[in-house]
């Protein structure tokens, strides 16, 4: 009801913004002739996106099953280790000091390290990149709602005599869904992130990182900021997917509300 | 009700004898429970603790913060053990009591899960013991239809009022038509108007249940309106202070009007008197609330 009633004011003036952002710009590199090099204008970028719509097309395939390959495993991995670790303890303490180093070093250095292991004309680094990515926001978040278990929860349950199993049945794993939400939210434009820089150290041709480079690399500039612009779109496709789905799922469960 | 009760008026509670063939609701023999902290200093939250409920009978713990009144009633309902006494509810250890089911429970906090509608809330313990889905729905909608909120049963516990959440603990607490409830504060977190309300409907539900209550609060009219007997404690270490019969007639009777009647006013003075106790205005009666 609220929404709908300030619906010109989320949607239009982002968008008045955003059109009023891009006529500036037209309009200072053309007043100020500045040169496609330094930067294209809107008007050829978008020429040159729609005249290669296809390739972008193509290469946003190659990037995205990346993406999503890496994202499914990163997520399937760090919700079974959270798992493991609310079960036993011990694994969560040896494997501390490991997720703190994984989340501080950015993955993508792993990319050239990755591309020898598994081959320079694969695509399993990038996903492996991807996966790495993805796992750690994944784990954090679920071990979080794992954790978040509501102390007049846990008297219900045992007053019910439920056994445990019923206990991590009925309030565990329900409770730790939007968590784990938040984590997928996060991982699933660190995944496209992730698969896009991994192709800069190598591997095969085909994704959008590598006609990114290529195309700047042949001062074809406008279509450098075609494949940015596919880009884009490829990363705001993953982060409202993975809303919706949490939407769906989940549409009482925000962590912050309920009694 | 029983009359027993009302008889003994305001003596201690100590081993007083159940005269019929039933068992006590909650009997409560030399209970004292002290918790060790990790300094070393133990606390004695409860010591040498006697008290017997009769089937039926609503009893109010009230007493100050720290009394240990919290944790009497979660040693009745065994979320905890006591270090000393042994505890029976209708005649088994209150360990097989809760694993029979023999009582239903409600927290100050309503405790309901978020991502279950109303429904499946009060659903949930009879899905745990494995009560079939006809089954389940019948005594669900009967008891939305007892606590009033059969419009709702559909909602979830965000789209309710703070005393709309309470009623469906309340209801919960009722699923599997327990023969005691135990309530800590139930009402403790709403607001004056709401829970005068709650009341007049919990005395109601309990005269159509015939439930015996263990009701913790820490309002005295709440204990005097609500009770058969009001046991009043004190704190570090807590006890049983005394035992105030309340003879304000049959539950069925219990209306607004009562509040405003003489019998009413002589049992609220009754319980505050013995609240601040030999040391009048002493800190004993601080955190007691005598609205």
């Amino acid at each position: 009801m609220k929404q709908s009633a300030s619906l010109p004011r989320t949607i239009l003036a982002p968008v008045l913004l955003g059109v009023l952002a891009v006529a500036l710009w037209q309009l200072a590199v053309v007043a100020l002739e500045i040169k496609p090099f330094v930067l294209p204008s809107p008007v050829s970028i978008a020429t040159e996106f729609s005249s290669s719509v296809s390739s972008v097309w193509t290469s946003s395939l190659v990037t995205g099953a990346n993406a999503l390959i890496g994202l499914l495993i990163g997520a399937i991995v760090g919700i079974i280790a959270a798992i493991i670790a609310t079960v036993l303890p011990i694994t969560d303490e040896l494997s501390a000091p490991l997720v703190a180093a994984a989340s501080v070093i950015p993955i993508v250095a792993l990319a050239p390290v990755l591309y020898t292991m598994f081959g320079a004309d694969k695509e399993t680094a990038r996903q492996l990149v991807a996966a790495l990515a993805v796992f750690i926001p994944v784990y954090l978040n679920t071990l979080r709602g794992l954790r978040q278990a509501r102390p007049v929860h846990r008297d219900l349950m045992r007053a019910y005599g439920a056994s445990s199993w019923q206990a991590t049945r009925a309030v565990t794993l329900p409770g730790a869904v939007p968590f784990l939400f938040i984590g997928l939210r996060i991982a699933s434009s660190l995944a496209v992130i992730s698969a896009l820089i991994g192709e800069y150290f190598g591997g095969p041709i085909g994704g959008l990182g590598k006609s990114i480079t290529s195309a700047a690399a042949s001062s074809n500039y406008s279509l450098a900021y075609a494949y940015v612009l596919g880009a884009i779109i490829l990363g705001l496709v993953f982060y409202v997917v993975t809303l919706g789905l949490e939407k769906l799922v989940s549409p009482h469960r925000a962590p912050s509300t309920g009694p | 009700m029983s009359t027993e009760p009302a008889a003994s008026g305001h003596a201690v509670a100590q081993g007083q004898p159940v005269a019929s063939a039933r068992p006590a609701a909650v009997s409560v023999a030399g209970v004292g429970k002290v918790f060790a902290s990790r300094k070393g200093t133990d606390v004695t939250a409860l010591e040498a603790v006697d008290l017997t409920i009769a089937p039926g009978e609503f009893v109010s713990l009230i007493g100050p913060s720290g009394c240990g009144k919290s944790t009497l009633l979660r040693l009745i309902a065994d979320l905890d053990t006591p270090t000393s006494g042994s505890i029976e509810v209708f005649g088994k250890t209150a360990r097989q009591a809760r694993i029979d089911q023999a009582y239903g429970i409600a927290f100050q906090q309503a405790g309901l899960l978020p991502w279950r509608t109303v429904r499946a809330n009060i659903e949930l313990p009879l899905e745990l013991h494995k009560v079939g889905k006809a089954d389940r729905a019948a005594r669900s909608s009967e008891l939305l239809a007892l606590v009033g909120l059969s419009d709702f049963a559909d909602k979830y516990p965000d789209q309710l009022s703070g005393g709309m959440q309470q009623r469906v603990a309340i209801a919960r607490s009722l699923a599997e038509s327990p023969g005691l409830l135990l309530m800590d504060e139930p009402f403790g977190a709403l607001d004056e108007m709401t829970r005068e309300r709650m009341q007049t409907e919990l005395v109601r539900i309990c005269a159509e249940t015939g439930a015996a209550v263990v009701f913790v609060t820490h309002s005295i009219p709440e204990a005097v309106f609500l009770s058969n007997r009001v046991v009043v404690m004190s704190p570090r270490p807590g006890r049983i202070r005394d035992v105030i019969a309340v003879d304000l007639g049959r539950a069925e009777g219990r209306d607004e009007g009562l509040r405003e009647a003489d019998s009413f006013f002589e049992a609220v003075v009754a319980v505050r008197e013995s609240l601040h106790g030999e040391s009048a205005g002493a800190p004993a009666a601080r955190g007691v609330d005598i609205r």
